[in-house]
């Protein structure tokens, strides 16, 4: 039973059936990170992949405009209880960068320019579920919110969404990213409320 | 580390700290203590089950069952203004945690520390200025804080204590409006003092920044610019401008 608080709710905000247990909606966009936030040009900018058996591939920026890319309609949702619907991006999905490897692995580890990690199983990345997103509703995605480009992995909570991503390392075994070493889940479902250990 | 489940906490005091802000005391059986810099998640139900939860750093730090909160209203808040201005000693909330395992500095832990506060970023600060006065490391800790007006810091009076004697850095910037006679610029934080009131890039500090993400996002940017490596800096961003 939950404890009751006297006098609470006075000031409640509406609830959404699009919301998961325990978010609000906000209308702007909350910035969280660990640290001061990378500015990467894009002529710098690289993504990679390194599979388990140790064979890489990686796109520069040019190479990677000239992939399929996908405009993605999605809500998302922060571990510190904030979402926000109907969000707009561009990217290139998970789908068409991995097909280009051969691999076995179930896990991946997403490395950020500036040291930022964050573990996430294959089979979330896979089907639809996820992009490397580099424009945010029409316009170049800011630094702040991890441009040039960021994981986009709507349906688990965004620390997984990781920004300045720079590659993925495609490991047998799961291991804990940079928030999950620091207490929070490894996978991170929001509708489940998988947020800390 | 593992956080455990929802724990019922009581609200043992509420103190006024400034115009807009309190601070709570929260009596928390089973409290496994926490580090200075974690924060909880409170949780908040009416009586038709409505549930809010928002994190609050904790102002506290060590082993102690009684946790220490301070809470900064925001006029349209749904959170805030509820600990601020309803919340009374008695009444019961939920808390859980201790959360965070990165923006925490531990005693005997990394020095030269430079701490940065706008605002009710303060409050995770606090607990580190507490936790390196009581383990006579205060020297190699300063801080500056920024405030719209002297009248709106939170922990003035423990601050300047702190201070005092060979204690803990102290720096004040006010944005909106000083004491009569101050000598210092009124306004942002800007390289100037970012030059002049921490611990230069040479002496490699470690960097707290804490406080409205603006604030953050300006702050840490200069730091970067003024030659701080990115890595010994960490951030903390409360939301809102
Ligand atoms: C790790 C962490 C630690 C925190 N510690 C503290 C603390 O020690 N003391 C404290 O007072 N707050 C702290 N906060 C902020 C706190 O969690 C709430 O966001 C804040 O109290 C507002 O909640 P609310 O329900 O009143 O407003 P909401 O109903 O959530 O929001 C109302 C409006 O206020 C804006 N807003 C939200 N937060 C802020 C803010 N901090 N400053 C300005 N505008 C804001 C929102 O963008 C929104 O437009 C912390 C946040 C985090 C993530």
């Amino acid at each position: 039973m939950a404890v009751v608080s006297r006098g609470f709710g006075a000031r409640r905000r509406e609830s959404d059936p699009r919301l998961p247990p325990g978010q609000y909606l906000t209308e702007d966009f909350p910035v969280l990170s660990a640290g001061p936030t990378p500015r990467i040009e894009q002529d710098e900018w690289r993504f990679g992949i390194r599979t388990e058996g140790g064979d890489a591939v990686s796109w520069t920026w040019d190479e990677f405009m000239a992939l399929p890319i996908e405009d993605v309609h999605t809500d998302i949702h922060c571990v510190t209880r904030w979402s926000k619907l109907g969000t707009s991006w561009r990217g290139v999905s998970l789908d068409t960068l991995l097909d280009t490897v051969d691999t076995d692995a179930e896990y991946a580890m997403a490395h950020s320019y500036g040291g930022y990690t964050t573990n996430v199983p294959l089979e979330d990345l896979l089907g639809g579920k996820a992009w490397v997103a580099f424009e945010f509703e029409g316009e170049p995605l800011d630094p702040e919110h991890g441009g040039p480009a960021r994981l986009l992995v709507p349906h688990l909570y965004f620390w997984k969404s990781a920004k300045w991503v720079r590659g993925l390392t495609l490991m047998a075994d799961d291991e804990p990213g940079f928030w999950e070493q620091n207490g929070y889940n490894m996978h991170g479902d929001p509708w489940t409320e998988e947020r800390y250990w | 580390m593992t956080v455990g489940g929802w724990r019922p906490g009581r609200v043992v005091e509420a103190i006024s700290a400034t115009r807009s802000a309190r601070i709570l005391r929260l009596e928390v059986p089973g409290w496994p203590g926490n580090d200075a810099g974690q924060h909880v998640d409170i949780r908040l139900t009416a009586e038709d089950g409505y549930q809010a939860v928002r994190s609050y750093s904790l102002g506290s730090y060590g082993a102690s069952e009684t946790v220490e909160l301070a809470v900064d209203e925001i006029p349209d808040g749904e959170v805030s203004p509820y600990l601020v201005e309803d919340v009374l000693p008695g009444d019961e909330l939920e808390v859980k945690g201790p959360l965070g395992g990165y923006f925490v500095w531990r005693p005997g832990g990394e020095a030269p520390v430079q701490l940065i506060a706008g605002g009710s970023g303060i409050v995770p600060m606090m607990a580190m200025v507490r936790a390196a006065t009581d383990a006579g490391a205060a020297a190699a800790v300063r801080l500056l804080y920024s405030v719209r007006t002297p009248e709106d810091a939170i922990y003035r009076d423990e601050l300047e204590l702190r201070a005092g004697d060979g204690g803990v850095g102290l720096t004040w910037r006010y944005t909106r409006a000083a004491p009569d006679g101050w000598p210092d610029v009124v306004g942002r934080v800007d390289d100037e003092l970012l030059r002049t009131a921490v611990w230069a890039p040479d002496r490699q500090p470690i960097v707290y920044v804490c406080g409205p993400t603006g604030f953050v996002e300006h702050v840490a940017d200069a730091l970067v610019g003024l030659g701080h490596a990115s890595a010994r800096i960490r951030t903390e961003r409360f939301g809102g401008a």
